[in-house]
């Protein structure tokens, strides 16, 4: 028998007054994967991680976080979980070290005050009031102090929307390393690059459905199941073509430049991106809605 | 960690932020010393307006102290995203709450000692006649104010408004409920809104208790009207609190 999942929603829904939010999202996320919930800005990806986090009621569905259901916030499941909002402040006049230490307190086994901090790599803003912190550092200690508990499973609501690219490599490599250490979690982006880097499987959401799950390597592979092969022909031009059956297509291919004696030049055979197949998702919904 | 033991960590980190912001410090304190500096200054030698001004400003400190102190910091704290993390931790609700609570009402008590000892020292006015009486009125005081305070919040939109919603209501309220005079000497249609205001009745218990004498057995009325506004109060704060900011 597997283990219960770590997160379990089924047919969840939400809305605020007439609108709809979230239209039917069913998913698990495994104990130790990395999850993404994808999909552009109004989705209703922080609707629904708010519901797992308990800051907001489901309107229907089942929802279970860790065998609790987080709509009564049981303090059981709040000292096993830690949250970064998409936005928080901070009490302004308190150093890092101290905030840090301050959160360890509150939860039953807390990591150590000073390795938090070196893991998120505020070392050398220990003593710093958070006040004086820039946008990338207090997104550093948001991270801090969702980790301090030990949490067994984290949210992560866009963690790096904002950060510059090396701030967001020092971010994946701190989620990576999390995930290493077999926390959970389930993190929003918008970003593809972010989602294809971290995480073990991708949900792409959008206008509150999800509209396709599964490894970023393989999403789609159901929804665009196509392959793209493409090739330099003898003058140099640049052919691709797009197939369900690319074995016959090389066939083709390979045995029509031998038999004219001539090479057949970057010869490549890819599947589409997670990036081709988001948009190709995302855009077939929205001609869908215009039919409508 | 017990909850008991997760309230004084809250508690002493609510004091040194407390000390940290000095803005903070001067609204609580030097506030009230301020205007009986000033007022003292006025009435020099006249014993009668002196025993007026000593009780009544330190009406004014439990309010300043509770009901403008909680209703700036609950804004403040929402709108900046702190109360819905604190949320998110373990820490219990109650907790969080009365860690709170005794932040402010160790700012009372601090706030109306010196107050009385400003009184005693500078104005001639007496030692107070009825510890106890104090006391009550002090704490029932509190939880009136207090709970206004955190029920104000929810009406104030967003951080840039919260000095004039709060100040809106707390300087009419000081000087309609007598602070600065005796509110009994004010003309009939002021008088009759004083005596709905629960300031008026915080400061005339507090007079018996600094200076007149008179016990608590003859202001259970003044209690009365005070510990009727706290029941509505608290029922209006903790009814519609938020954790989160408003979104549009």
């Amino acid at each position: 028998m597997s283990d219960p999942p770590a997160i379990l929603v089924r047919d969840l829904h939400k809305s605020y007054g007439g609108v709809e939010a979230v239209r039917g999202i069913d998913f698990d996320v495994a104990r130790g994967e990395v999850f993404g919930l994808l999909g552009p800005n109004g989705a209703g990806k922080t609707t629904t991680v708010e519901i797992l986090e308990g800051y907001r009621s489901r309107t229907g569905g089942i929802v279970s976080v860790l065998g609790h259901d987080p709509a009564g916030r049981p303090r059981a499941l709040r000292e096993r979980v830690g949250i970064v909002l998409q936005s928080s402040g901070m009490y302004r006049h308190l150093s890092v070290r101290e905030a840090v230490a301050h959160w360890a307190a509150m939860y039953p086994r807390p990591r150590d005050v000073e390795e938090v901090i070196g893991l998120v790599g505020l070392q050398d803003s220990a003593d710093v009031r958070t006040r004086r912190l820039s946008g990338g550092q207090g997104r550093r200690l948001d991270l801090a102090l969702a980790l301090v508990g030990d949490p067994e499973l984290v949210f992560l609501d866009e963690p790096t929307t904002g950060f510059d690219p090396e701030a967001r490599r020092a971010a994946w490599s701190t989620v990576r390393a999390l995930a290493d250490l077999g926390k959970t979690i389930l993190l929003t982006t918008h970003y593809l690059d972010e989602a294809q880097a971290l995480c073990d499987r991708v949900a792409i959401v959008k206008d509150g459905r999800i509209l396709a799950v599964g490894a970023p390597s393989e999403i789609g592979v159901d929804a665009a199941s196509r392959y793209r092969v493409a090739w330099r022909d003898e003058r140099g031009e640049l052919h691709a073509r797009e197939t369900d059956d690319p074995t016959a297509l090389l066939h083709q291919l390979t045995s029509a430049a031998l038999a004219r004696g001539v090479p057949l030049r970057d010869l490549s055979v890819t599947r589409p991106s997670l990036e081709e197949v988001y948009l190709e998702l995302t855009a077939e919904q929205e001609q869908e809605a215009d039919r409508v | 960690m017990s909850e008991a033991a997760l309230v004084w960590r809250q508690y002493r980190l609510e004091r040194r932020m407390f000390w940290r912001n000095p803005s903070a410090a001067f609204f609580n304190f030097a506030l009230p010393l301020i205007f009986l500096g000033l007022f003292g200054a006025v009435f020099s030698g006249e014993q009668e307006n002196l025993d007026v001004i000593v009780p009544g400003i330190a009406g004014m400190s439990v309010v300043s102290t509770t009901f403008v102190a909680l209703a700036m910091n609950v804004v403040a704290l929402r709108e900046q995203g702190i109360l819905k993390r604190l949320r998110g931790t373990p820490l219990p609700s109650g907790a969080y709450v009365s860690a709170v609570a005794l932040h402010a009402i160790t700012n009372t008590a601090i706030q109306v000692t010196l107050v009385t000892l400003a009184g005693r020292v500078l104005f001639g006015t007496g030692w107070p006649e009825d510890v106890l009486e104090l006391v009550v009125f002090v704490a029932v005081g509190v939880v009136c104010f207090a709970s206004l305070g955190v029920a104000l919040a929810h009406v104030i939109p967003n951080l840039d408004s919260a000095p004039a919603y709060t100040n809106a209501v707390f300087l009419p309220l000081v000087v309609l409920s007598g602070v600065f005079y005796d509110a009994g000497d004010a003309p009939t249609f002021l008088h009759d809104i004083s005596v709905a205001l629960p300031l008026t009745h915080l400061i005339d218990g507090l007079s018996g208790a600094m200076v007149t004498g008179r016990g608590l057995g003859d202001n259970l009325s003044h209690l009365a009207v005070i510990a009727l506004w706290a029941a509505g109060g608290v029922v209006l704060a903790a009814r519609g609190f938020s954790w989160e900011a408003r979104r549009d």
